[in-house]
């Protein structure tokens, strides 16, 4: 009965972990890094229009997925299609995603705002971004083996 | 009010869309006890999720939050543009006027809300442009100076509410509404107007002038940043809660029958656009 449900479970497993890794992350650089630490701020004198632009979409965008995301996960959840292993793959996926995308396009091509001021920010886009490669390399490894375990 | 005193308009008088909002609250609490108590009658969160929306609004248009300063003013647009709005929209009172009045002004009401300007101004898209819209009109133009005076200036309260209303309804409204587009359009159009709010917080910020009169404009612009989140967050739910809670027979669940026959016996409680439409718009 649970085999089924559990193959087409798979993949919108992974994708409504996936939002709310996504998500997750970029309520984590809110919190912890605008809020708590201090290191880039709500707003600074050097961001350009288009930044702006994108800061928004990008907020609004984790804003509705994240509870998207918590009520997909709950219709599965209900249903019993719900894969854990496979979820917990999507999570990370989207996590490492998010990571990878502020590192590169927000910090380095958009520049809406560096990890930290008036310290140099080599180590810091290197630990972001390499931070963000090893989640994006678990989150696959995790889907992958779930996907060989539900396909086998 | 004392820390108002030295402010030139409107100190301590209430607006007289506050008697508005109290009529509105003792109609609905009518209706309520008419369409019946118990079980089968009508849903006291309901009735508790109108109240909330009249006091909130209330609180609002009350002369705690008279006055010209920014942050006061950034305060009245949240309450009353979103955090009302939702309360007076999860209250679904079309339904309850459907089902309080007679079938012949159900059908009137029908008629109404099927006419092609209702559907236009009832498109997430539209309300969006009108409530979004109209807060960038009025917080980055000489609009704001022209809305000095008492009446322009209860014209303006009275469109946040109306045009947070009439978005909050297209977003997540349970109350029927015939050609609502479906959920990506919403989430879309959601998505889209969450952005425009936090960009517009941010650029009010980033032009508030040093002094301290810029130091209230940006804490007016953090309050509309963060509270509006909340508020956000809020709708989003609402949102998703209609699609969580719609009728069983698209989610049938698999090997799950008791839990099923349960949801199933629930369902004339979803509040579905689909359940609106097929109840009343067949």
């Amino acid at each position: 009965m649970a085999v089924p449900s559990t193959q087409s479970g798979l993949r919108p497993s992974v994708l409504a972990a996936g939002l709310i890794g996504v998500a997750a992350m970029a309520a984590v650089d809110e919190v912890v890094f605008h809020q708590i630490l201090g290191w880039h701020h709500f707003y600074d004198r050097a961001t350009q229009v288009v930044g702006l632009l994108s800061d928004g979409l990008l907020h609004a965008a984790e804003l509705v997925a994240l509870t998207g995301g918590f009520f997909w996960f709950a219709d599965l959840r209900r249903r019993g299609a719900l894969v854990p292993f496979a979820a917990w793959g999507g999570f990370l996926l989207g996590a490492g995603v998010f990571q990878l995308f502020d590192g590169l396009v927000d910090h380095k091509v958009l520049r809406v705002h560096q990890i930290r001021y008036g310290v140099d920010l080599l180590p810091y886009d290197l630990a972001w971004n390499i931070a963000a490669a090893l989640l994006l390399l678990a989150g696959a490894l995790v889907t992958w083996r779930a996907a060989r375990r539900g396909g086998g | 009010m004392p820390g108002h005193s030295h402010l030139p308009a409107e100190p301590g008088t209430w607006s007289p869309i506050v008697v508005v909002v109290a009529v509105l609250a003792l109609a609905y609490l009518a209706a309520a006890v008419r369409a019946g108590t118990g079980p089968h009658g009508w849903p006291r969160g309901r009735t508790a999720a109108w109240l909330l929306g009249c006091a909130v609004a209330a609180v609002a248009l009350s002369p705690v939050l008279a006055g010209h300063d920014p942050r006061a003013h950034m305060a009245r647009h949240l309450l009353l543009g979103m955090v009302a709005p939702l309360g007076l929209v999860l209250a679904a009172p079309v339904t309850l006027l459907l089902r309080v009045t007679e079938p012949a002004t159900g059908r009137r009401i029908g008629r109404v809300l099927r006419a092609r300007p209702v559907h236009v101004l009832v498109h997430p898209a539209t309300a969006a442009l009108l409530a979004v819209g109209g807060l960038y009109a009025v917080l980055l133009t000489p609009l704001a100076e022209a809305t000095g005076g008492q009446v322009p200036h209860n014209a303006l309260l009275l469109h946040y509410l109306a045009a947070g209303y009439l978005f909050t309804w297209s977003i997540a409204g349970p109350d029927p509404a015939p050609r609502r587009p479906g959920m990506t359009t919403r989430v879309l159009v959601l998505v889209l107007t969450v952005a425009a709010h936090s960009v517009l917080a941010k650029v009010l910020y980033a032009r508030a002038p040093a002094g301290p009169d810029g130091e209230k404009a940006r804490t007016a612009a953090q309050l509309m940043y963060y509270a509006g989140d909340l508020a956000e967050l809020a709708l989003a739910a609402a949102l998703f809660a209609t699609w969580y809670r719609r009728p069983a027979r698209t989610c049938r669940p698999r090997g799950r029958t008791r839990r099923g026959r349960r949801r199933g016996g629930r369902q004339p409680e979803g509040q579905t656009a689909g359940y609106s439409r097929s109840r009343w718009f067949t």
